[in-house]
């Protein structure tokens, strides 16, 4: 066998050679047998009982994964090692379960219920783990159960779990982005968590799935913000950018006062940029905004405490040793910090220049385009930037690029020794920049003009082709710009025709004596002769050239140049080049005068020779910062898949307060019942209460404004509190601060309520505020985090005095609490003190927030129960005389099968059925009512069994014998089998005094369950937990004796041992078991529809079950 | 973010793939081998290539290309710097990160890049956290494995994944304790031809061996902590002591870790310890060059400067070097055109020399580029920024660890403009 193997090994390693995936293909039989059976041995180790065989072939298979070999038709094989109690057999069969579930999805439904298992394992890394292979199989049809472990585990008691569900989130989001809504949900609910674990990777997933969605962090922000210095690093990156983003919606440019100044219009922009806002101004309003805005011209900029806390929070990170966090901090500086403060990046990206090439190639490509808005903070470190010979090339042409922009008159000189020093250098690309680079500098700044390019014209006598090239195109875009003072250099140049073979220079020499010639006129003439004697063998891009060049010689010395600019274009007129060819023609119409030239030819001086503006030398990451810097989209300079547009600052802040409390998304909404008196109201108020503000909400909408007073009033309680748990030992003194910060903040503002209080009291103000409270109401409701609602007028005084008693403030503030508790939490459970009509008003309304407790009616028989009392229970429970009517002892219906037949039984036969009475001694048995019938001759004596044969797991509790049964009587014995949920047969051997007989029985599987009975209420939540692949519906159609409810109910009861639920609609009839062993539910329901259509549906946890209980009763149904 | 990730050798096989999310073709490394063949030296290479429906991020390490899928935005560094952490923890794994390594612990790798990532984003990356999930393979526990069946695969989640101290296990014992710190520094300087310094600048980076029994609180004083202007820590520290006392002050991972890198403040002059007399030249329209290079002590306060190693790319031109060292031994690539010169000990009594004459390629005109001299060297028992650690103190435990400094400085970027 050894050696058939190794043959097969072989073989299969030369097939390998070329493409392994072939083994896919019928196509290539042969290699896919060999392939099959080399297999062959990896599969029997897996099947073997010993672990470390096992371990063994997974350890090959995964190596095979690893080579990207096709290891697939093992899937099988594999998958049923699923359950092994070795860990890093598991492990194995889990990588290789993620890597090709997708691609056999059938095979891999077999695992899932392992990892259900899994889920509810008291050891945290099972649940994690098991979590994290049922959400990376892609496999579409699970993703119900997918989205129900996501939001169970998204409770869970560990962190670690909590943080393994938000890394699944993105991964159910792209397998079906149709969840959405409830991933969001979930999402919420993680981005509350408080532990550090969490706060990165629910991020991500915010990230991934809502981005859009920056309303979710309000109430999260400062946490996050606190938080920050603890998260691990790589959920650092990821909240730093998220809050990047944020900070842009939420805050006003620190910078505004100096935009100001720089564009001059900005103020009216301001102006007019708000009143797109308001629908329907009046000519009173626009005076009044103006006021204000010029009002907040002239006051001072005072930074929102919130963003001040950010870039206090992220500072120390830029002593991280990730260079992803340190860039990542810099970018959130570079865009938020006030010019002032974004000084302190420079030292650390300068850092970062010191890792490794990728690091720096990607931190050079920031520092460029930071260079070019913030020149200032990268001069003192010039010489960081300085190039060493054993730098790779692309970092060598960045660092060129930082230098460049970095040129100023002061340091030029420097820079300029510098690259006279690169210029030497033996990598030849890098020359090319360097000299492009001097040519940028020479634009840039004035003085040194001559000095470049005197330098430039040295560097024409240079031997390397390549770079007397480049130089030249440098020069012919240099001398553009003042080409009177230099003749002399263009005829230095022109003398070069006659060495330099690189095509793009001899075409910029070529061009440049033609737009010059006036000053050259002696020269250009002879240049177009010797280019006219090489024509034919020039490249395209010269002929164009001197085509050009003999139009314009022809223009302006048509003397000299007639004869050799005919020649040159009918040299043109043959080329093989239709560019040329039309280049040609259409120059000849142009200049040559002929009868019918027409109006254009007396112009073509003017079109030749027009003045041309000189090229302005750019660097390539000008205007690059729209893109958040640090990302993907800024280094490719395009946009990447999923990049999230850095918005602009807005004109006026939002409401600051929606970070105190709960999101309060009710504002626009608000802002439609609000009358516009108001508003004006409002608007009168404004400058005059809200001076000491300063600018912190400078225009806060109008509705905003009741919110923020109630809001940020109620918020301090939970601040307060919360900080406590939330701050480590080092966080302390700046949390004070923040807190005392806003403390004063919420004092004024309180005292600016107070002030307004008198003005506003027209009735409708009065009923919007009852509008905006019932509806708040209504949302903390849904709402299941304790956090505080809006407080009312009474609190918000008593929380004033509170303040101001330092002493009890904190007994006070918990009474506070406790109060507030009470108002905002659901009513369900405060109404619980009163009558219970109501109770039950509620749970009816929202059965999904109701926890499984016992409903006030009937407790669910989760016990077992005699069939007879379950019937009896539903009587009483429920009057609906349809329902008790049709309550049927299915005993009675039960149907017997044979066991032994009279004539193979010699006289004995024997029958039994399912009695569906609980067997006594085992409630996990099946009790079998056995009836022997003696019609033999003779007595019968000792009935017993024998040799019982069963599957593993399942048990029998034996009859007793039966001592004698005498000839023509009848005798019953009850014994009980434990089928293990399964409908294998139980084998057994029947003996006599004289005979043995082999028997078996085998339960249908409507016999393998128990009735439970379930509300109507229960019924539909368990229904909506057994979703998805524990879901199975057929549409049928009904048989035509069986089309009213009596019957449906009949034939299923028949069919399977459920009893009845109750159900409100008579077109429906529900029905409700559990498994005998394990106790699993059986949910099956059947909706009737015109003419005997129907759907049957069945939940069931155990798939299998499922799936046969569902043919039984078609079966029993269409009959 | 990371969709996939493909090893690629030096000569262009992928010799190891891995998906986290749906399975991307080999094939997407096509243009990863187009921009390969563009780019003249390996080192090259774009780190990130655009291709139709992903993106390209690769780093070079050890001669191995590390090439990981990305399909949409994500911070380039965030993949970059992930992708030097997975090479670092081979490399603390298997000793070296090589592709016969690689391929040798092809399980483990799979197992840690497992741990290491969870649908492409970040899950584990601390090497104490790592090394209690998937065990280092040792010859030892190999043989245990095999003889005892148990297994690499930890099973219970590792403590520090849900510790305030994620870097450090619970349960650490010791019988000796001990915590060793090296403060190595090192110069990063360009000198120009006449001898001038352009540009030089002191990174330092404080090394630390912590074996300590429990969990310690350690902290770490300097005498002159003024010296260090940008600093980066590992995340053990409490940068709020610093801030305040310049102080470090940190409960140590287990085993080595870098506890700071810093940078030394501008403002100080640097201390260059060697110098260096050269006369490279070329005479046109001979086929020879002379080749003339001395070195000599400077400023090194009385040590030793030892390890010099001299390497230099010369032109092109050149097909042979005839040297002749008055210590130490050179070798010289005509193939790379590398001259390197081991020179050992500097003797300020005895100048080690090299002199000699090049030949160039007979009717070629002389470069006109001078070649650029790296040096590298190590002072043992100073750091050349003069910084010295004042104490280290214990907390927390009762034992007398017992506690080692060593200094030391080399050469960075060491480079001398002829």
């Amino acid at each position: 066998m050894s050696a058939s193997s190794a043959f097969n090994d072989e073989k299969g390693g030369s097939s390998s050679v070329g493409e392994p995936e072939y083994g896919h293909d019928p196509a290539s039989g042969g290699i896919f047998s060999s392939d099959y059976k080399r297999h062959d041995d990896l599969k029997e180790m897996l099947d073997s009982n010993k672990d470390s065989l096992k371990l063994e072939a997974m350890k090959r298979i995964v190596a095979m994964i690893a080579r990207g070999k096709n290891a697939s038709d093992l899937f099988p094989a594999v998958v049923k090692n699923v359950a092994c109690k070795n860990i890093e057999v598991k492990k194995l069969v889990y990588v290789y379960l993620v890597r090709y579930a997708e691609e056999q999805q059938d095979l891999a439904l077999l695992s899932i219920s392992t990892f259900q298992r899994g889920l509810k394992d008291p050891n945290q890394l099972i649940r994690a783990s098991a979590l994290r292979v049922l959400s990376s199989i892609r496999v579409t049809i699970i993703v119900p159960i997918m989205m129900l472990a996501i939001k169970e585990a998204a409770s869970d008691m560990s962190p670690y779990v909590r943080k393994t569900a938000a890394h699944a989130i993105p991964k159910l989001y792209s397998l079906d982005p149709e969840q959405k809504d409830q991933l969001i949900e979930v999402i919420e609910k993680l981005l509350a968590d408080k532990t550090t674990l969490v706060a990165g990777s629910v991020v991500m997933a915010f990230e991934e799935v809502c981005p859009e969605r920056i309303d979710l962090i309000h109430k999260n922000y400062r946490k996050l913000c606190n938080l920050l210095i603890d998260v691990e690093e790589w959920g650092q990156v990821v909240i730093i950018n998220m809050l990047t983003r944020y900070a842009r919606t939420q805050f006003l440019n620190p910078n505004i006062n100096e935009s100001l100044l720089e564009e001059g219009g900005g103020g009216e922009k301001t102006f007019y940029g708000s009143d797109e806002d308001e629908d329907d101004d009046d000519e009173d309003d626009k005076e009044k905004k103006a006021e204000a805005a010029t009002l907040a011209k002239r006051k001072p900029y005072v930074m929102d405490p919130d963003h001040r806390l950010l870039l206090r929070n992220t500072k120390p990170l830029l002593q991280s040793r990730n260079a992803a966090v340190v860039m990542a901090v810099a970018q959130l500086y570079f865009h938020l910090a006030p010019k002032a403060e974004i000084g302190v990046i420079a030292k650390a990206l300068v850092r970062l220049l010191r890792s490794h090439s990728e690091v720096q190639y990607v931190v050079l490509q920031n520092v460029a385009t930071m260079t070019i808005k913030r020149r200032g903070m990268f001069e003192p470190y010039l010489k960081s930037f300085y190039i060493r010979s054993t730098d790779p090339t692309q970092i060598k042409v960045l660092k060129l690029e930082v230098l460049t922009n970095l040129a100023n008159e002061t340091n030029i000189s420097t820079i300029l020794r510098e690259f006279q020093t690169y210029i030497k250098s033996m990598d030849k690309d890098f020359v090319a920049a360097t000299i492009q680079a001097i040519g940028r500098c020479a634009t840039n700044i004035g003085e040194v003009r001559d000095t470049c390019l005197n330098g430039l014209v040295q560097l024409l006598s240079n031997r390397d082709e390549l770079v007397v090239a480049e130089s030249v195109v440098v020069i012919k875009k240099l001398l553009q710009m003042q080409p009177e003072k230099h003749s002399d250099i263009i005829k230095h140049m022109a003398k070069l025709t006659d060495n330099i073979q690189v095509p793009m220079a001899r075409a910029s020499i070529l061009w440049l004596i033609g737009e010059y010639c006036e000053h050259v006129p002696k020269i250009a003439p002879d240049v177009l002769r010797k280019m006219a004697k090489s024509f034919t063998n020039e490249e395209d891009i010269v002929k164009l050239q001197i085509i050009n060049l003999s139009a314009k010689l022809y223009l302006t010395n048509s003397k000299q140049t007639k004869l050799l600019t005919q020649y040159v274009l009918n040299l043109a007129k043959y080329d093989q080049n239709y560019d040329i060819r039309d280049r040609a023609r259409f120059i000849r119409q142009l200049i040559v005068p002929t009868e019918k030239s027409g109006a254009l030819s007396k112009y073509a001086k003017k079109l030749f020779l027009a003045l041309k503006p000189a090229p302005v030398l750019e660097s390539p990451f000008k205007d690059r910062d729209h893109f958040q810097l640090g990302s993907l989209s800024h280094l490719l300079n395009a946009k990447a898949g999923g990049y999230q547009e850095l918005p602009d600052w807005p004109e006026a802040a939002p409401d600051p307060s929606v970070r105190n409390v709960e999101v309060k998304e009710s504002v626009p909404e608000w802002t439609k019942c609000s009358s516009r008196e108001k508003r004006k109201e409002k608007k009168v108020e404004k400058p005059f209460y809200s001076d000491s503000e300063g600018e912190s909400g400078p225009t806060e909408s109008a509705d905003s404004e009741l919110d923020s007073a109630s809001g940020s009033e109620s918020g301090s309680g939970s601040e307060e509190s919360g900080s406590g748990s939330e701050s480590d030992e080092s966080e302390e003194g700046s949390e004070s601060e923040q807190e005392s910060e806003e403390d004063k903040e919420e004092d004024k503002k309180k005292k600016k309520k107070e002030l307004k209080k008198p003005v506003r009291e027209s009735e409708s103000e009065q009923s919007s505020e009852e509008e905006e409270e019932t509806k708040r109401e209504k949302k903390s409701k849904q709402r299941k985090s304790d956090s505080e609602s809006e407080s009312d007028e009474e609190e918000e005084s008593e929380s004033e005095s509170s303040q101001s008693e330092s002493e009890d403030s904190e007994s006070e503030a918990e009474v506070k609490k406790k109060k507030k508790a009470a108002d905002s939490k659901p009513p369900p459970k405060p109404v619980k003190t009163e009558n219970k009509k109501e109770k039950k008003e509620m749970s009816l309304l929202d059965l999904d927030d109701f926890e499984p407790s016992p409903s006030p009616q009937v407790t669910p028989v989760n016990t077992f129960m005699s069939n007879s009392l379950v019937t009896d229970l539903e009587g009483l429970s429920l009057s609906d005389s349809v329902l008790s009517s049709a309550t049927i002892t299915p005993s009675s219906a039960s149907k017997s099968y044979e066991l032994l037949h009279r004539i193979t039984g010699e006289g004995l036969s024997v029958e039994y059925c399912f009695s569906r009475q609980p067997f006594s001694p085992d409630g996990n048995m099946v009790a079998v009512q056995v009836q022997f019938n003696n019609s033999a001759a003779s007595e019968t004596k000792n009935l017993h069994m024998e040799d019982v044969k069963l599957q593993c797991g399942m048990r029998v509790k034996e009859f007793p014998e039966i001592e004698l049964l005498p000839a023509g009587e009848a005798a019953t014995a009850v014994m009980g089998i434990d089928f293990c949920d399964s409908t294998q047969a139980a084998n057994f051997q029947l003996c006599t005094h004289t005979k043995k007989f082999f028997v078996s029985i085998q339960p249908p599987v409507g016999e393998l369950m128990r009735p439970v009975f379930l509300t109507e209420n229960e019924f539909k939540k368990e229904q909506g937990q057994l979703m998805g692949m524990n879901e199975i519906t057929e549409r049928l159609t009904l048989d035509a004796k069986c089309r009213n409810e009596h019957t449906i109910v009949q034939r299923v009861t028949t069919a399977a041992n459920l009893s009845r639920v109750p159900c409100g609609s008579d077109k429906e009839c529900r029905f409700a078991g559990r498994t005998v062993t394990s106790g699993s539910l059986v949910l099956v329901s059947v909706v009737t529809k015109e003419e005997g259509a129907a759907q049957l549906t069945v939940n069931c946890e155990k798939m299998v079950i499922g799936t046969m209980l569902v043919k039984d009763i078609l079966l029993a149904l269409t009959q | 973010m990371i969709h996939s990730l493909f090893l690629v050798n030096a000569s262009g096989d992928i010799f190891l793939e891995k998906h986290w999310k749906s399975v991307v073709s080999r094939s997407v490394c096509d243009y990863f081998f187009e921009a390969q063949e563009r780019a003249t030296e390996p080192e090259n290479v774009p780190p990130v290539i655009p291709t139709p429906h992903h993106y390209l991020i690769s780093v070079l390490r050890h001669r191995i290309y590390f090439v990981a899928v990305i399909q949409s935005e994500v911070p380039p560094l965030f993949v970059i710097e992930f992708l030097h952490r997975v090479v670092d923890t081979f490399q603390d794994y298997f000793g070296v990160c090589t592709e016969a390594a690689i391929k040798d612990n092809v399980v483990v790798v799979y197992e840690l890049l497992e741990e290491m990532l969870d649908n492409g984003f970040p899950l584990a990356t601390e090497s104490n956290i790592l090394k209690e999930l998937i065990k280092p393979p040792t010859i030892l526990r190999t043989m245990v494995n095999t003889i005892t069946g148990s297994t690499n695969v930890g099973e219970q989640l590792p403590t520090g994944q849900l510790s305030v101290v994620p870097w450090r296990r619970t349960g650490v014992k010791y019988t000796n304790n001990e915590a060793y710190f090296d403060v190595v520094e090192e110069i990063d300087a360009i000198i120009d031809k006449s001898g001038s310094t352009i540009t030089a600048e002191i990174q330092g980076v404080i090394d630390a061996c912590v074996k300590l029994t429990g969990m310690p609180d350690l902290t770490l004083s300097f005498m002159n902590p003024r010296l260090l202007d940008d600093v980066s820590f590992h995340p053990c520290v409490r940068f709020k002591r610093w801030e305040a006392e310049r102080i470090l002050s940190f409960i140590p991972p287990d085993g080595n870790f870098r506890l700071l890198s810093y940078h030394v403040s501008s403002q100080n002059l640097v201390a260059i310890p060697v110098y260096v007399k050269h006369n490279i030249s070329f005479r046109e329209g001979s086929s020879q060059g002379r080749f003339d290079l001395t070195l000599g002590p400077k400023q090194t306060m009385g040590k030793a400067v030892e390890s010099v190693l001299v390497s230099s790319q010369l032109p092109r031109g050149v097909l042979n070097a005839n040297l002749n060292p008055s210590q130490g031994t050179y070798t010289f690539d005509p193939v790379t055109k590398m001259l390197t010169w081991d020179v050992g000990k500097i003797n300020p009594q005895k100048l080690p020399s090299l002199k000699g004459t090049m030949s160039l390629q007979a009717g070629a005109s002389k470069p006109d580029e001078n070649p650029t001299i790296n040096i590298q060297l190590k002072i043992q028992q100073m750091a050349i920024s003069g910084l010295k650690v004042n104490r280290l103190d214990m907390y927390g435990e009762k034992y007398k660890p017992f506690k080692g400094i060593k200094y030391m400085t080399k050469a960075g970027k060491f480079q001398v403009r002829t």
